[in-house]
């Protein structure tokens, strides 16, 4: 049993295929120009029609999994978060520790939408704090093009496909361990963003989300960081689900970050991959080796449900 | 708050939209629409509602907001309270 758990190494998965706004112009009634000005976006990830969800799960968990140094048998928690996986049984989680070689896991798929990430890092992190797992693979997959209207020129400019990864292991270092999860939803508000049996695809009311998202969600991420025992400005980066740009820099704008501190902006060129976006916006920004191992970075996700959940994380 | 006169409200809005959407002040009349003639997009609509719900201290709900569809209308809705 530990006192907490860090996240030690992670990892992310695109496909190779890119879908940009010139191709979607030829689909649909809309311009570079205009998706670019509405939501931020220059180009998408699209998986192929036999790619599924596990399967981008899997590629982010095996580059997580081999930057973190351990193999399969060092693994006894896999919890995957998604709301696009067709496949309901057995879950994503099996599929992907099966693909892995990892025995015996606990294994949970997780379904918060575009939050998922941060509420399955949550049930890792707990498992780790109560002695019931030590090394945990955490991962957000999604395949959203499987779940968009390809008709609705309103949404299907923002979704994109991807996976992004963490191995969590337990800490005894109180300054390494991710802090305790601020979470919670807006049940009366769920209509606002909807995939269900009748309409299997992804229909929201952008304006609505919009509003919640850029007028509610600030004093929440400063409790995330409050929990933390962090300052806002001494935040190294701050990754948000990655909705809408003009939704992250609504709420960064209401934030006092420091004017080192990066703020993700992976949408730019990968869409909105729901439940995927923050683990891979992370996975990317720590690639990139502009974070200083041990610096603190704020997860924050919302969406669907409405849901959201957030904690800080230290640079691995 | 003390009782606006519709050219106050008006100039209130012109600040805010000047701020959200960067129009100039000069073209926010009556008559103007926000889509058509500001080139005020949906999610820059959100944005100056929520800014004239502050400075005139008035709730304007989502559903209102597609009704507001000139200038003219903003003020009259701001002005019932």
């Amino acid at each position: 049993m530990s006192i907490g758990s860090r996240v030690i190494s992670l990892g992310h998965y695109q496909p190779e295929k890119i879908l940009t706004n010139d191709d979607l112009a030829k689909m649909v009634d809309t311009s570079d120009e205009w998706i670019v000005s509405r939501v931020g976006i220059k180009e998408r990830r699209i998986a192929a029609e036999d790619e599924k969800v596990a399967d981008l799960a899997v590629r982010a968990a095996r580059q997580a999994l081999e930057n973190s140094g351990h193999g399969p048998g060092d693994i006894d928690m896999v919890v995957v978060a998604t709301v696009s996986a067709k496949d309901v049984c057995p879950n994503t989680a099996c599929r992907v520790a099966d693909e892995l070689g990892i025995a015996t896991p606990a294994a949970i798929d997780v379904n918060t939408a575009c939050s998922g990430f941060e509420y399955a890092l949550a049930q890792a992190d707990m498992a780790i704090r109560i002695g019931s797992a030590e090394r945990a693979l955490v991962i957000g997959a999604e395949k959203l093009t499987a779940v968009t209207d390809w008709d609705d020129r309103s949404s299907c400019v923002l979704f994109g496909d991807g996976a992004g990864a963490v191995v969590v292991e337990g800490t005894d270092d109180p300054e390494l361990a991710i802090s305790p999860v601020v979470w919670g939803s807006e049940p009366s508000m769920s209509d606002v963003i909807r995939i269900e049996e009748d309409v299997p695809y992804i229909k929201q009311a952008g304006q609505t989300v919009f509003r919640w998202a850029t007028t509610q969600l600030a004093p929440l991420i400063e409790q995330v960081a409050d929990r933390a025992g962090v300052k806002i400005n001494e935040l190294a980066a701050f990754v948000p689900h990655q909705a809408n740009l003009r939704i992250i820099q609504g709420i960064a704008k209401r934030l006092d970050f420091s004017e080192d501190c990066v703020v993700a902006e992976d949408i730019v060129y990968s869409g909105n991959t729901s439940a995927a976006s923050v683990p891979l916006a992370l996975s990317k920004l720590v690639q990139d080796g502009n974070i200083a191992s041990g610096a603190p970075i704020l997860l924050f996700g919302f969406g669907g449900g409405l849901t959201y959940a957030g904690q800080v994380i230290r640079c691995p | 708050m003390a009782e606006l006169s519709r050219d106050e409200i008006r100039e209130g809005l012109a600040d805010i939209l000047e701020e959200v959407a960067g129009v100039n002040p000069d073209d926010v009349a009556d008559g103007k629409s926000f889509t058509e003639d500001l080139d005020v997009d949906s999610l820059a609509m959100v944005e100056v509602v929520v800014a004239a719900e502050e400075k005139f201290g008035v709730k304007i709900p989502d559903d209102e907001v597609a009704n507001l569809k000139t200038v003219g209308d903003a003020v009259s809705y701001i002005e019932k309270g």
